[in-house]
Parts: C-alpha cells; structure tokens; sequence
C-alpha cells in the first residue's frame, strides 16, 4: 500500500501529442477520422501545411481501428437482468443481434439461428465500466521499463497522451475482462497538476492500442490537486497547494489565449497560422467543451476550490477521482453537476486520504450526485461489483438505503457518463452496444464469478472454455494458465 | 500509550519454550502471554447458528462465557441465573476473526513517517532483535474499524530488509498494549527473493547470508560465555541479533519468510530443513505449485485470494485459486486481506471478504473460516486462548446477522475475551455528522 501511493504520487503523466487534421471542418468528436484530411481547403495557392501544423478541435491523429467482430445473434434466457436504467427483470430474456441490445424483457422473441444460453439461476448487468484505470501505462509485472504513466518532468503536461504509453501486451487487461470490464479509462497518473489526456479503451485483445481505442470516445484530462504534485516538485515548485492553485491557473490563462488565437486563424485563415503547442491544443479543447476534466481530488475543500477555478476559466469538471471527502460536499456535486468517482473503503494512506469512508459511495448517491465506484488499481478494477456491495452495506449501517437497480449504476451508466458515451454504453436498453456480463450469481454477493463476457455482441469471455482466454503476448512462456493445480 | 511496566505486572509469563535459557534475559527474546483482570460477568449468547470451528456447527447452539472465558458451548447448555443474555436466534456466532499479517498499530497514515513503525534500520538488513509490538500504538483509530467489523486478534508483522524482526499477536480489546499484547514474539520474520533484500544483490546470496545468521545464531546459544570473554570468532549479526535468533534455531520460535516464486519457496523449503527451523511460508503468490512438498515438509502458507496479477516477475504465477489448491494438497492455510486498498492497516477488516472470495475460487466454505480463525492460531501457536469457540479459550466471539463473508452481512456484536468491544470508530463519527445536509454539526 504504501508502496504503492509511493507510485502513485508518481503518476501523473502527461501527453502532448495533439493531432491536427482537418482543420475548418466541423467533425464531430466522437467519429474517428483519417489524420491525412486535407487541411488547405479554401487556400489552393499555397502548398497545404501538413495537417500537423494545424491546430483543430475535435482532430483525431491517433483513430481507433476497433472493429465490432460480427457475430452469431445470442439470447439469454431465465435470467434476472439489472439494467441499470430501470427495475430489475426477474426471469427476463436479452438478445444480442449486430453488435447491439436487440431486446430485452420478459418475453423475447429469438432468431432461429441464435445461441440460447440458459440463465437460470443467473444474472446480467452491463459491462462494467471502470472510468479510473492505469491499466497498460503502468502495466505488469511492475518495473521502470514498464512505467509509463507519469510525465515527472513539468508540474504541466497536458502535451501528453495517455495512449502513447499504453503497453497492449498488459497482462492486466485480460484480468479486467475476465471480471466483467468492458471499457475502461486509462489515465495518465496524478504526479501533475495537469498529467495529460486519457483514453478510453475496450478490454479487446490487439497489437495496437489504436486497435482498442473506443471509436469516437472524447478524451479526458487529468488533473490533480493536493499531496502528489507538492510532493513531485517540492524542489522546483509547486511546492504546497497554493502554488497547485497557481499553477492550474496559469495554464489557463494561457489556455484561453491560444484557443481564441487559433478559433480567430481557422475561422478566417488570415496570415500565418499560429504555432501549434500540443498542451495548450489540449487544454484549449477542454475550453470547448471538446475533452472532459477528471480531477484527482481527495478534500471537500479543494474541490470546492477546483469547482471555483473552473468556473473562473469557463470549463465544467466531469469527474472528481479519489473524492474520499466527497460526502461533505455531496450536495454541492449534485448542484454542479459533477459526478464522484470512488473507492469504496481506501482511505488512510496519507493525510489527505485520513477521512474515507465506508458510505461514501451511498452518501454521494443519497444526495443526488452521480456516484462511481472507480478503481486506480488493477485488483480493484476486477471487483468494482464487490466495492458498490461493501458501500451499500455502509449506507445501510447509517441509514441511508440503497437499492441494486441503484448501485448497479456506480459502476455501469454513471461511469459511461463520466466517459460521455451515456448514449452508447452503460445500460441494458435496446438500441445500445452489448456490452453484456453473465454472472454466476447475484453481483452483490462475495461469491458471484463472472461467466461469460460480451463485447458488441461478440463473445469475448467465457469461464468455462480456458482455450478461448485472451492471453496477451507477455504470458505466452511466464505465466501459467490458471487451470488445475500443479 | 505505552505502559512500561509490562512484565512486572504481567499475570502469567511464558516463555516460548523455556529450556536452556542464561539467567540474563532479554526482553526481546521473551514469549509473553499476558491476561488481564476482568470482572466476574457471565454472558450466554443464545439461539444462533454456531461455528465452534474445533468442531462441527451447532443449530440453535449456546455459547457461555464466564470471567472472559468460554465455559460451554453446545445445543443444550443450561444458562445460569443472572447471566447477560445475547439473543443470537437466526444470527451466525463464530470464533473472532485473526488477521495474522497486518501493520496494525505501527502503521497509522503511511505517508507520514512520524506514524509508521514498522521497518527497523537493522544492520545490514538484519534486524532479528526488533521488536516490532513496542512501537504499536494503542490508541490508533485504525483498531476500531476492524474490531467493528468482526477482527479480535492480529498478527503485527515487521517487514524490510533480510531478517526484518519478530512479529507478535495482539487482541484488539482496548486498553493499553500490556492488556493487548496476546503472545510476542510469534514469528521471526524475513524475506527471501524478490525483492532483494538487506544489501543482498542475488538469492544465492541471501541464502548464504540466512544460513549464516542461523548457524551463527546456534554457536553463540551454545557459546554464550565465551562471547562475553571475546573469545569466540566474530560472528555474522550483532549480540542482540543473535540472541532473538536463538529460539528460531533451537526450533521454538518460528520462521516466518516471505516468499513468492516458486523456486524461492522451494530453497527456503531446503534452507528450513537443512537448519532445522520450524518454517512459515508468507506470501506464497506461486506456492500452489509448490503444494505438495509444502504439504510434506508440514509448513503452513498465510496466502491471500484476491491478486491474480503477474505483479512481479516473482509472482509470475499468481492466482485466486492458490488457498484451495493448498487446501486439497493438505497444506494449512492462514488467510490473509491481500487486496488493494491497504489491507494490512485501514482495511485489516476486509480479511472476511478475501475468506468470501477464497471460497468463490474453490476453498471449502468451512476451510474458510478455519484459515482466518483456528488455523492462524495454530499457526502463530496461541489456539490455546483464541481461535476457536471451545471451553477455556478466551471468549473473542463475533455475532452476525448472516453468512460472514457475504458483504450485506452486519456484525451484531463482538467480544473480546469476554467484553463487548463495539465502539463508533472516527470513520463513524464523520459519517454521522455527515450524513444529513447541512451537516449536523452546523445544525443548532
């Protein structure tokens, strides 16, 4: 543990790569597009600049190359189904056609060519979704050669992408599957005021990280207030929190400035371009509402203060990470808007972690403010099911009530909210992508196994066929296949 | 906190073993089992579903405590006039919960130094005559919260370095550490393979360094007098060092190393033999394949449930199904909360969930929990006074509302040796002034 927050305060990375591509076209940023768009369409007198050379919102230098594998249409029958957008359905049906919920209900009807598996006994829940993952940038086994999730070498750098360190050969995101994550944040770690951009990846086997990347996911930016930046830069600065406050703010100001600078230049292509800088391109996409922020912030007090930076630079917070005191201020999230991603019962650690709570999670709920159970941890992320149970029984202890139609959501729509892919993932409603676990038993209990996983419809983990286990690169020779003993 | 008359006021002194010991006694090298006063109080936990553990479940079963002591267990125990009753009908009573590897105590904010008593400096990564147990500090606010959650005992276990010291076992009843302290030392405690350890730059070194130290440790126990005269060759760790090993070596004291590879066991496994010390594997990521000869040699593994992750190029093969493989080979297994949210300090007392999971992959329910009740008794050699719901034993007895492992589970009452110990923890207290907006500290 302590170890491990040793680490932590060393996380924080940044990325800085901001592509350019098609500069004066209004692409929206969930598709992903080719990096070659031409950049020069109004100007055929002069040589097009390479795409690079031009900042553009929403640009998509790095797209996804993930495509839905297509599979047999596939019906669950008998199961009891927490949708996370309703009641549960007892005894229910879901069927899984073309990569997306077909239907779902009590009484469905199947094609005749579609598998039919049997759930009685059982349950389905979307895919979990883990908005708070190091999975691939701190990858395992745990060496320097292997971490790549802090850019400790500027208290700000937003210049820095998360997917340029992410490992697809992790042994780790096997792991996550095979519990249930489907799609999961990978952020650069918290070592930074402003450690970089996020990106969001489906736990699917590829040799590229291009080839996991959620089509047309937005990108997030980490921040992180408190212990961890003061700590990184004791020497150079900042060197306590209000140095932290100085520092974000100073990144804003500059911010600002270059995205009016570069908004003027892609309206009317007058004169020379300015010069791309790939962290402020980054910061000023957050201005424009075009990247998430999600904020590593423990204390109640600074995030009242990071709620009061973003309103002061015109930028909505998505998320506050770690909020371990979030229950103090749970009714000022609910009031903004801004959703708390956290750990069930980690606390303790170091000063600004003393005040975690068991009911966090019920407490944040029970005021009306999106509560997510994250993870931070490549153990934890298998068990985010186990975190929202311990957080219920918390709540129940001071009562505060939380139902499983309700806790299901901490770690399967609120997390796709946080993400801002709501509208695709997240919920067991017809129309969305089937994302889909089978578990052996209720979710909420200690002794439920995941049993078979589905991405887009496409069977992507089934417990009892070891043959068909997504085994990266890296286990190949090093580590055993978990069957049998000896 | 501390209070430094311990031995003096001590009820019962025990040594570890006793034989062969100078007059000269160190306190480091001492076993102590100290049992306060408690006032006569009966107390008759009636009508629940019983785990004596030592035995098979009891419906509707009674337990009898007197003076902090269990007198009866069974289905037909006749409850005396006057006795406090604890109604426990459809409620589950088991044994209190033993998390035999924790920080407990020594541990407080990890990232504050001034809190953390856990690793000695030591000579050159030996640190043998540490006595971890003097740094615990009895009023952390880290004991309620697992004691709430069902934890009586703990193991408080040094870690770091080569030899990183001597662990002890301690109840979580409040009071001062004197009125804590179970049995110290339980454990010498060290480290083999990964990481490398205590100045150690390969694993053959280090087993040459801890075959060293041993073999050391047993020519200064038998040439005492000498030494004191400097007529002895110079040994490889200081006097006190040497001293603490002593009952390691004369096989009364045991072994606790940590260990993950497969091949680092099985050398620590020839390392045992060849010194003849009473060994403890801890850690154990990879002991599964080592199970058979663990279960051979008759050497217990504190392993946990929750990490399946190749960590370190040491835990290559670690898996979720390492208790019940040991289990089926006929190892004992002490379970351990080896999750990730600090589950040697702040969530000591998710050790009943890592039972759960345990069980989810493969552990018999019952061996379950046996690994986080008896069998770390047995192990750290206190199932004498804990461990188990039999008469004699110290009553630490958890009530639940249901299966103790399942998270909606509420813990009804705990007592340790025989007192209810139940107290809103500081984790508690801000719940409650939070839990209304505004808070109701601000309230009127």
């Amino acid at each position: 543990m302590t170890i491990r927050f040793v680490g932590a305060a060393a996380l924080g990375g940044l990325v800085a790569v901001l592509g350019a591509c098609a500069p004066a076209q209004a692409t929206p940023a969930t598709q992903p597009r080719p990096a070659s768009s031409p950049a020069t369409a109004r100007d055929t007198t002069r040589p097009a600049p390479g795409a690079g050379a031009v900042s553009a919102p929403n640009a998509d230098p790095f797209p996804s190359t993930y495509t839905a594998p297509t599979s047999r249409a596939t019906i669950i029958r008998d199961v009891t189904i927490l949708t996370a957008a309703g009641p549960t359905i007892r005894n229910g049906s879901i069927l899984l056609r073309d990569g997306k919920i077909a239907a779902v209900g009590t009484t469905v009807a199947a094609p005749a060519d579609a598998e039919v598996i049997d759930g009685r006994g059982k349950y389905v829940t979307p895919g979990v979704i883990d908005d708070h993952s190091h999975l691939g940038v701190y990858a395992a086994p745990g060496s320097d050669a292997l971490s790549d999730g802090n850019e400790l070498t500027n208290p700000v750098t937003a210049n820095v992408w998360a997917e340029h360190s992410v490992w697809p050969q992790d042994p780790q995101f096997p792991r996550a599957l095979a519990s249930g994550v489907t799609t999961a944040q990978i952020l650069p770690g918290s070592g930074n005021l402003i450690g970089g951009r996020s990106v969001v990846l489906k736990m699917v086997p590829s040799a590229t990280v291009q080839g996991m990347k959620f089509p047309g996911a937005k990108y997030g930016l980490k921040m992180a207030c408190g212990e961890n930046p003061k700590r990184v830069y004791a020497n150079r600065g900042p060197s306590t929190r209000m140095g932290n406050v100085a520092g974000y703010r100073a990144a804003w100001i500059q911010a600002e400035a270059y995205r009016r600078r570069w908004d003027k230049w892609n309206a009317d292509r007058q004169g020379d371009a300015p010069q791309r800088d790939l962290g402020l391109e980054t910061l000023a996409e957050v201005l424009r509402g075009n990247i998430l922020v999600h904020n590593h912030c423990y204390r109640a007090d600074e995030m009242a203060q990071m709620i009061d930076i973003a309103k002061e630079f015109g930028y909505k917070i998505r998320s506050f990470h770690h909020g371990v005191e979030a229950y103090k201020v749970a009714d000022r999230l609910a009031k903004e808007g801004i959703s708390a991603s956290l750990w069930s019962d980690w606390g303790g650690f170091k000063m600004e972690a003393m005040d975690g709570v068991r009911a966090n999670l019920a407490m944040v709920s029970a005021a009306g403010a999106r509560a997510i159970v994250h993870s931070d941890d490549p153990s934890g992320m298998q068990r985010l099911n186990q975190d929202a149970a311990k957080a219920m029984a918390a709540g129940e202890q001071i009562g505060i009530h939380t139902t499983e139609d309700e806790a299901i959501k901490w770690f399967t729509i609120n997390p796709a909210w946080a993400l801002g892919l709501d509208d695709r993932i997240g919920s067991i409603e017809v129309g969305k992508n089937a994302d889909v676990v089978l578990w052996s038993a209720d979710p909420f209990s200690v002794y439920a196994r995941v049993d078979r996983v589905w991405i887009d419809g496409a069977p992507a983990y089934d417990r009892a066929n070891p043959s068909s286990w997504w085994r990266t690169d890296f286990e190949l020779g090093n580590v055993p296949l978990p069957t049998g003993g000896k | 906190m501390r209070d430094g008359k311990r031995t003096a006021e001590s009820g019962r002194r025990e040594t570890a073993g006793g034989k062969g010991r100078l007059a000269c006694v160190f306190a480091l090298g001492l076993a102590l089992v100290v049992v306060p006063t408690i006032r006569a109080q009966t107390v008759a936990i009636t009508g629940g579903k019983v785990y004596p553990v030592s035995g098979p479940p009891i419906e509707n079963g009674t337990v009898l405590v007197r003076d902090g002591k269990i007198v009866a267990v069974g289905a037909n125990v006749a409850v005396p006039n006057g006795a406090t009753r604890i109604d426990a009908t459809g409620k589950w009573v088991t044994p209190g919960l033993i998390n035999a590897l924790t920080g407990l105590g020594v541990i407080e904010i990890g990232a504050v130094p001034a809190t953390v008593d856990r690793s000695a400096r030591g000579d050159s990564g030996v640190a043998a005559a540490f006595p971890v147990w003097e740094g615990i500090n009895p009023a952390s606010t880290l004991f309620a919260p697992a004691r709430n959650d069902g934890i009586t005992s703990v193991g408080v276990v040094p870690t770091g370095g080569l030899i990183a010291g001597q662990a002890a076992l301690i109840d979580l009843v409040p009071g001062t550490l004197t009125e804590m302290i179970g049995k110290a030392p339980v454990a010498m405690v060290a480290q083999f393979g990964d990481p490398r350890s205590g100045g150690s730059n390969a694993r053959g070194e280090q087993y040459t360094r801890l075959r060293e130290l041993l073999e050391d440790a047993r020519t200064y126990s038998r040439r005492r007098g000498e030494f004191e005269r400097a007529q002895t060759r110079p040994f490889a760790a200081r006097r006190a060092d040497l001293e603490a090993l002593v009952p390691v070596v004369e096989g009364r004291l045991p072994l606790m190393v940590n260990a993950d590879q497969a091949s680092d066991i099985d050398a620590v496994l020839r390392l045992a033999r060849e010194t003849n010390v009473k060994l403890i594997i801890a850690g154990g990521a990879e002991s599964w394949k080592m199970a058979d000869k663990l279960a051979a040699a008759n050497v217990p593994v504190i392993v946990g449930s929750m990490i399946n992750i190749p960590q370190s190029f040491a835990t290559l093969g670690s898996r979720q199904e390492t208790p019940a493989l040991l289990r089926r080979a006929g190892v004992k297994v002490v379970l351990i909360a080896n999750g990730s949210g600090g589950e040697e300090v702040f969530n000591v007392r998710n050790l009943k969930y890592d039972a759960g999971v345990a069980v989810a992959y493969g552990l018999a329910w019952d061996d379950a929990l046996r690994a986080i009740t008896l069998t770390p008794a047995e192990v750290l050699g206190v199932a004498n006074r804990v461990g188990s719901l039999q008469p004699g034993r110290d009553a630490n007895i958890v009530v639940w509302s249901g299966d103790p492992f399942e998270f909606a589970t509420r813990v009804e009452h705990v007592l340790i040796r025989g007192r209810e110990v139940t107290q809103p923890s500081r984790q508690d207290e801000l719940m409650q002034r939070y839990k209304t907006y505004p808070p109701a500290y601000r309230k009127p």
